[in-house]
C-alpha cells in the first residue's frame, strides 16, 4: 500500500512539473535542439569554405565539396600514415596544418565541432563503419 | 639557373630514374602513315592562389612547377602544350601572370583553353590579352584541333545578380556552392563551330578541347555542359572524335556514339568520385575505372599532367598517379571504345580503385 501511494505520488509530482525528469520532453524541445544542431552544421558548412580557417585562403571545400571523401563513418580506424588509430578530428588537424597552412584546433574546439558536424551530416544515412578503409 | 643550365640538370635527374616514374597520362591518336604520328602534353587545372604580397600556394605552385619540370624532359619532344584551363584560382592578374610565369617554362607553343577560375572575374579580359582568343581551332598533321570555352553561363547570372565581380568569381569558384550556374558553350559559339566545322571532311579525326566535360556527370559540382547534346550533335557526322576536358580533377573515360571522352586529372589537387557525396545522385560514365584513393599524406598524389600520343586519330592515355600505379586508357578498335588496358575487367581491378 505505501509502494502505491508512492507510485502515485511521483506521478502527481512528474504532472505537476513537467520537465524535472531528463527523460521527458516536449516537440518544442525537440525543434530547439535540432536547430541547435542545424545552426551548427551550418556554421560548419560556413568553415568549410572559409578561406580564414588556415592562413594561405586555401579552405576545406577545395578539395573536400560537400565534404566528399572524407568519410566520417570509418572512424576511428588505423592510418597508416599516422601509425596508429586515429579520430576524424586528428585528420582535419591534418588539414589545417598542412594544405591550409595554419594552426590546429582543440578536439573541443566549437569551429572544430562545427567541422565535424558538417562533415558527419554530409554523410547521413551511410551505415557505421569504424575501421574501414 | 640559367635555362640551359636547369635543362641540363633535369636531362641529368631523368637518367637517374625520374623518366621512369613521370606522371604521365599518354593519349595516342594514331595514322595509317607513321609518319604523321604525333604527341602533345596537356597539363591542366593549376589554381595558383594568390596568398598576399609575392606568396602564393606552395602546394599548387609545385604541381604546376612540376608538369613542367617533367613535360620539358619529354622525348621525342611533343609538337604542342594544352594546357586545359582554370590556371588561376579567382582569376586575378596576380595568379594569372604568375602562373604565366611558370608555363613561360615551357619549351615549344602553348595552346590555352579557358576555365571557370580564369574567367569569372573579369569575363576573360584579362587571359585574353596574355593567351589569346578563347574559342579557336587549328589543323595539325591532319586532325582538326578545336578549343572552347564551355564555362560559360546564362546572362542573367554572370550580368546582373552580383553586386561584384569579385563576389561573382567567389561564387562560382565554390565547387560545390548552390549559388553557381550551369557551364554552356552557349548559342554564339555552337553557331562559330557549325561553321567551322562545315569545311572539315567527315573523315578527319577532330579532337576537341573544353574545360568543362562535354556530357553530362553531376550538376552539383557542375561536372556538366548544360548544352552538352547540341554540342555532341555537331561532332556526330565525324569519324573519329576525341573530346579532352579538365574540370574534374581525377581520371574518367567514356563513349557516346562515335565520341571518345577523356579528363585530365589536375596539378592541384585531385576531387573525389561524385557517387562519393552520398546525398545526390550523380552519373559518373560506367566505363571509368575509378582513380585510385589518393593519399592525403602525400600532396602530390593523384594529381599529375597528361602526355597525349595521336596515332590513326584514337587517343591512348597513360595516366601516371603519383605514389601510385600508372593507369593506361586506350581506345580499343574492337569495343569501339577507350578502356583502361590492365584495369577494366572488374576482376583485374584493385582495392584503392574501389571509392566509398
Amino acid at each position: 500500500m505505501r509502494a502505491i501511494t508512492l507510485v502515485l505520488t511521483l506521478a502527481v509530482t512528474a504532472i505537476a512539473s513537467p520537465g524535472l525528469h531528463a527523460d521527458e520532453f516536449t516537440p518544442e524541445d525537440l525543434a530547439r535542439w535540432q536547430a541547435q544542431f542545424e545552426g551548427v552544421v551550418a556554421e560548419g558548412r560556413a568553415l568549410w569554405g572559409d578561406g580564414k580557417l588556415g592562413r594561405n585562403g586555401v579552405a576545406c571545400g577545395q578539395c573536400h565539396p560537400n565534404a566528399a571523401n572524407t568519410h566520417p563513418e570509418t572512424y576511428p580506424k588505423f592510418q597508416k600514415q599516422l601509425g596508429r588509430v586515429a579520430s576524424l578530428w586528428e585528420m582535419i588537424n591534418w588539414c589545417l596544418r598542412n594544405p591550409l597552412e595554419g594552426e590546429p584546433l582543440a578536439a573541443d574546439d566549437p569551429k572544430m565541432v562545427a567541422l565535424l558536424a558538417y562533415a558527419t551530416w554530409e554523410r547521413r544515412g551511410v551505415k557505421l563503419e569504424p575501421g574501414k578503409h | 639557373m640559367s635555362r640551359q643550365t636547369r635543362r641540363s640538370f633535369l636531362q641529368g635527374a631523368g637518367t637517374a630514374g625520374a623518366i621512369a616514374t613521370l606522371p604521365l597520362s599518354l593519349v595516342e591518336v594514331a595514322f595509317a602513315k607513321p609518319g604523321q604520328n604525333f604527341t602533345f602534353a596537356y597539363i591542366s587545372d593549376s589554381h595558383i592562389q594568390h596568398v598576399e604580397g609575392s606568396k602564393f600556394v606552395r602546394n599548387w605552385d609545385r604541381g604546376l612547377i612540376r608538369a613542367v619540370a617533367e613535360a620539358n624532359l619529354l622525348q621525342p619532344r611533343p609538337d604542342f602544350v594544352m594546357y586545359g584551363g582554370d590556371l588561376a584560382q579567382l582569376g586575378t592578374k596576380a595568379e594569372l601572370d604568375h602562373g604565366a610565369d611558370m608555363l613561360g617554362s615551357l619549351r615549344g607553343k602553348v595552346h590555352h583553353v579557358m576555365g571557370e577560375h580564369d574567367y569569372y572575374l573579369d569575363l576573360g579580359e584579362y587571359w585574353s590579352k596574355l593567351f589569346g582568343p578563347q574559342w579557336y581551332s587549328f589543323d595539325h598533321k591532319g586532325v582538326h584541333f578545336v578549343v572552347l570555352n564551355s564555362i560559360l553561363t546564362y546572362d542573367e547570372w554572370t550580368y546582373e545578380r552580383w553586386p561584384s565581380a569579385e563576389q561573382r568569381m567567389l561564387e562560382m569558384a565554390g565547387l560545390d556552392n548552390p549559388n553557381g550556374s550551369p557551364f554552356m558553350v552557349g548559342d554564339r559559339q555552337r553557331a562559330w563551330l557549325a561553321k567551322d566545322l562545315a569545311k572539315v571532311a567527315k573523315s578527319t579525326p577532330v579532337v576537341v578541347f573544353s574545360h568543362s566535360p562535354l556530357q553530362k556527370i553531376y550538376k552539383g559540382w557542375n561536372f556538366w555542359t548544360e548544352d552538352a547534346e547540341q554540342v555532341q550533335q555537331l561532332l556526330a557526322p565525324f569519324d573519329k572524335v576525341t573530346v579532352f576536358y579538365g574540370h574534374v580533377h581525377q581520371i574518367q573515360y567514356n563513349q557516346i556514339g562515335n565520341i571518345s571522352f577523356t579528363s585530365a586529372m589536375a596539378t592541384a589537387w585531385p576531387w573525389p568520385y561524385p557517387e562519393t557525396y552520398a546525398q545526390a545522385e550523380s552519373h559518373l560514365p560506367k566505363l571509368t575505372v575509378h582513380m585510385n584513393r589518393a593519399d592525403p599524406f602525400f600532396e602530390r598524389d593523384a594529381t599529375g599532367w597528361q602526355f597525349i600520343d595521336v596515332h590513326t586519330g584514337r587517343a591512348a592515355t597513360h595516366y601516371n598517379l603519383y605514389n601510385n600505379k600508372v593507369r593506361t586508357v586506350a581506345f580499343d578498335a574492337a569495343s569501339g571504345r577507350p578502356e583502361d588496358t590492365a584495369y577494366q575487367a572488374p576482376g583485374a581491378r584493385i582495392a584503392p580503385q574501389s571509392h566509398f
